[in-house]
C-alpha cells in the first residue's frame, strides 16, 4: 500500500516537473548534475529520477541533440542499417522524467566549489556530479594522423555519427579489388570486439558488392582481443579470401596522401580506405580536471561501490573513462550498468543512508557477423573486496553465430536505448 | 490537492527511521532489479513486440522457477543460462518477488 502511494506520488511529481523543463533557462544549481548523455550518463540521469521517486532534480549537460549509438553502428558501415536507425532524441528525458537537458559542454569543474562551468559561460553548482565523459581519441599518438584525419584520409568512426556515414561513403566509393585497412590499438580501448565486428560488416558488404576487395585487420595486440575463436571461424568460413588478420601491428605513423600505414616492426601497408582506431584515454574534461589518476593519467580511478572518484569527493565517474576492474570491458552495456550503480549510490547518499554494499553489474556484447547472424559474450560481476569479480561460473560465449541471437541482439539494442532514453 | 497529499506522505515516510530502512532496502532491491532492465525493459516492462518476455507482473513462482532452470542448465537458452549463474538463489527469489509486484 505504502509502495503504491509512493509510486503514484512519484508519477505526479514527474508530471509537475515536466512543465519546468519547457524552458531553456539553465539553472544555477541542481542536486545532481550529469555530464555526458551517452550510455552511462543518460542512464544515470534517468535512474537518479526513477530511484528517487522523481524527487531529486537532475540537470544533464550534453552537446548533441540526439544520441547516436556506437553498438549497431558497424551495421551502418555494412549497409544493412541507416544512421537514423541508431539515433534517439533526448526529448523523453525531459518530457517523461523531468530532467533539465542543457545543450552545452562542460569546460571546467571546480571540485572545491562543487560547480561546473559550461562552454556557453553558465555555471551550475551541484551536490553530486556524475561524469560520463566517454573517451578522448588520441590522434596525436600516431605520427601524421592529425593531418590525415583532418583531411578525411584516415577516419576512426569510433564515436558514431557523421563520421560513420563518411566512412560508409568511402567504402562505397572504393573500387572492386581495393583494400580496406583497419588498425586496432593496444588494449584497453572502447568496445573490445568492435573492430572485429566491423571487419565482418565491411566484408559482408564487399562479398556482395565488390567481391575482389579485401579487409585487412592490423592489430597492435598479439591476437584478436575478444571472441577470438568465433571471429576467426567466421572469417574463414564466411569471408574466405576477403578478411585477413595480422597481429603484432602497432601503428606508429600514417601517410594520408599516399594512403600508407607504418608500424613499429612490420612492413608498411598501403590501402584504398584507411580506418585508424587510435589509442584512447578518459574524456578530456576528466583529464583536464585532474581525475585521470590511473595508468599514467589515462583513466579515472573510482571506488567501485559508488563509482565516486578517488581524486575528488562527490564526483562519480562512469563508463569507458574509468580504470576498470579485471574482466570488465569498456562497453555500452557496462556503462549503462555503471550508471545505475552510481545513480543508486547518489540517491542513497543524498537521502542520508549507506550505498548498496553489494552492487552487481552485468555485461552483454552482441556482435553481428553479417546482417542477421550474431555471437555474444556475457558476464556478471559482483562487488567484493573493493573491486568487481566475475561471479564464478557465470557468463560465456555463443557456440557460434545464429539468427536467433540476431533477433535478441536487435531487441537488446531497442530495449537498452529505451532503458537509457525512453 | 491529491498529488500534494501523496508527496507529503512520501516525504514524511523518509523522516521515519523504520520507513527509512524500508526505503533503503527498496532502493537496493530496485538497484538489483535494474540489472535485468537492459533486455527485459525498465522495471521489467518489455517493449511492444519484444521477443524477450517482460517480467513485471509475472507470478513470482514462475520467474523463480525459470531462472533456476536456466541456472541449472535444464532450460536451454542462448544467453540466460550464462547470466542466471551470476545470481544466488536468494537474489533470484528477491527479484522474482519484486518483479511480480510491478505493474504490467
Amino acid at each position: 500500500m505504502q509502495r503504491r502511494s509512493f509510486l503514484q506520488s512519484s508519477a505526479a511529481i514527474a508530471l509537475l516537473g515536466t512543465a519546468g523543463c519547457a524552458t531553456t533557462s539553465i539553472p544555477s544549481k541542481a542536486k545532481v548534475v550529469v555530464v555526458g548523455g551517452g550510455w552511462g550518463g543518460a542512464t544515470a540521469a534517468k535512474y537518479v529520477r526513477l530511484l528517487s521517486g522523481h524527487k531529486i532534480d537532475v540537470v544533464l549537460v550534453e552537446p548533441n541533440d540526439a544520441f547516436v549509438s556506437c553498438p549497431i553502428s558497424n551495421l551502418v558501415l555494412g549497409g544493412s542499417r541507416q544512421i537514423g536507425d541508431i539515433t534517439t532524441p533526448y526529448s523523453a528525458l525531459a518530457s517523461r522524467h523531468g530532467i533539465t537537458v542543457v545543450k552545452d559542454m562542460v569546460s571546467s569543474i571546480d571540485h572545491a566549489k562543487k560547480s561546473v562551468t559550461l562552454a556557453g559561460g553558465n555555471t551550475i553548482a551541484y551536490d553530486k556530479l556524475i561524469l560520463s565523459p566517454g573517451i578522448d581519441i588520441r590522434l596525436d599518438q600516431v605520427q601524421g594522423l592529425p593531418a590525415a584525419y583532418g583531411a578525411g584520409q584516415a577516419l576512426h568512426a569510433w564515436k558514431a555519427g557523421a563520421e560513420t556515414v563518411a566512412l560508409r561513403r568511402q567504402l562505397e566509393a572504393m573500387p572492386d579489388g581495393g583494400v580496406y585497412a583497419l588498425t586496432v590499438p593496444e588494449q584497453p580501448y572502447r568496445c573490445p570486439p568492435g573492430p572485429y565486428e566491423r571487419a565482418c560488416q565491411v566484408a559482408w558488404y564487399f562479398k556482395r558488392a565488390k567481391p575482389r576487395s579485401k579487409v585487412l585487420i592490423l592489430d597492435a595486440n598479439p591476437d584478436v582481443t575478444s571472441k577470438g575463436a568465433l571471429f576467426k571461424k567466421v572469417w574463414a568460413e564466411m569471408y574466405p579470401g576477403i578478411v585477413e588478420f595480422r597481429g603484432q601491428h602497432k601503428l606508429t605513423a600514417v601517410d594520408g596522401a599516399n594512403r600508407t600505414l607504418k608500424f613499429e616492426v612490420q612492413s608498411d601497408v598501403k590501402a584504398n580506405v584507411l580506418n585508424v582506431v587510435p589509442p584512447q584515454r578518459a574524456g578530456l574534461v576528466a583529464v583536464q580536471s585532474g581525475l585521470a589518476n590511473q595508468a599514467q593519467g589515462r583513466w579515472v580511478g573510482v571506488n567501485y561501490q559508488t563509482f565516486e572518484s578517488t581524486a575528488a569527493k562527490d564526483v562519480h565517474v562512469i563508463g569507458d573513462a574509468i580504470q576498470l576492474a579485471a574482466g570488465m570491458p569498456k562497453s555500452g552495456h557496462m556503462a549503462n550498468n555503471h550508471g545505475k550503480v552510481a545513480a543508486a549510490a547518489v540517491v542513497a547518499q543524498l537521502s542520508g543512508f549507506e550505498p548498496n554494499p553489494k552492487p552487481i553489474v552485468t555485461n552483454t556484447c552482441y556482435s553481428f557477423v553479417d546482417d542477421r547472424n550474431v555471437i555474444h559474450v556475457a558476464s556478471v560481476h559482483e562487488y567484493v573486496n573493493n573491486t568487481y569479480a566475475v561471479v564464478q561460473g557465470s557468463g560465456g560465449l555463443s557456440p557460434g553465430p545464429t539468427e536467433a541471437e540476431g533477433v535478441y541482439a536487435n531487441s537488446w539494442a531497442r530495449t537498452i536505448w529505451n532503458d537509457m532514453l525512453g | 490537492m491529491k498529488k500534494k497529499h501523496w508527496s507529503m506522505l512520501a516525504l514524511a515516510a523518509l523522516l521515519l527511521p523504520a520507513a527509512e530502512a524500508q526505503t533503503r532496502d527498496a532502493l537496493y532491491m530496485q538497484s538489483l532489479a535494474a540489472t535485468c532492465a537492459n533486455c527485459h525493459g525498465t522495471n521489467g516492462k518489455a517493449l511492444d513486440g519484444s521477443p524477450v518476455p517482460g517480467l513485471a507482473g509475472q507470478p513470482a513462482s514462475h520467474i523463480a522457477t525459470q531462472m533456476k532452470a536456466f541456472k541449472a542448465g535444464t532450460r536451454p537458452a542462448t544467453i540466460m543460462h550464462q547470466l542466471a549463474k551470476g545470481y544466488s538463489d536468494a537474489q533470484i527469489d528477491q527479484l522474482a518477488a519484486w518483479f511480480a509486484a510491478q505493474p504490467k
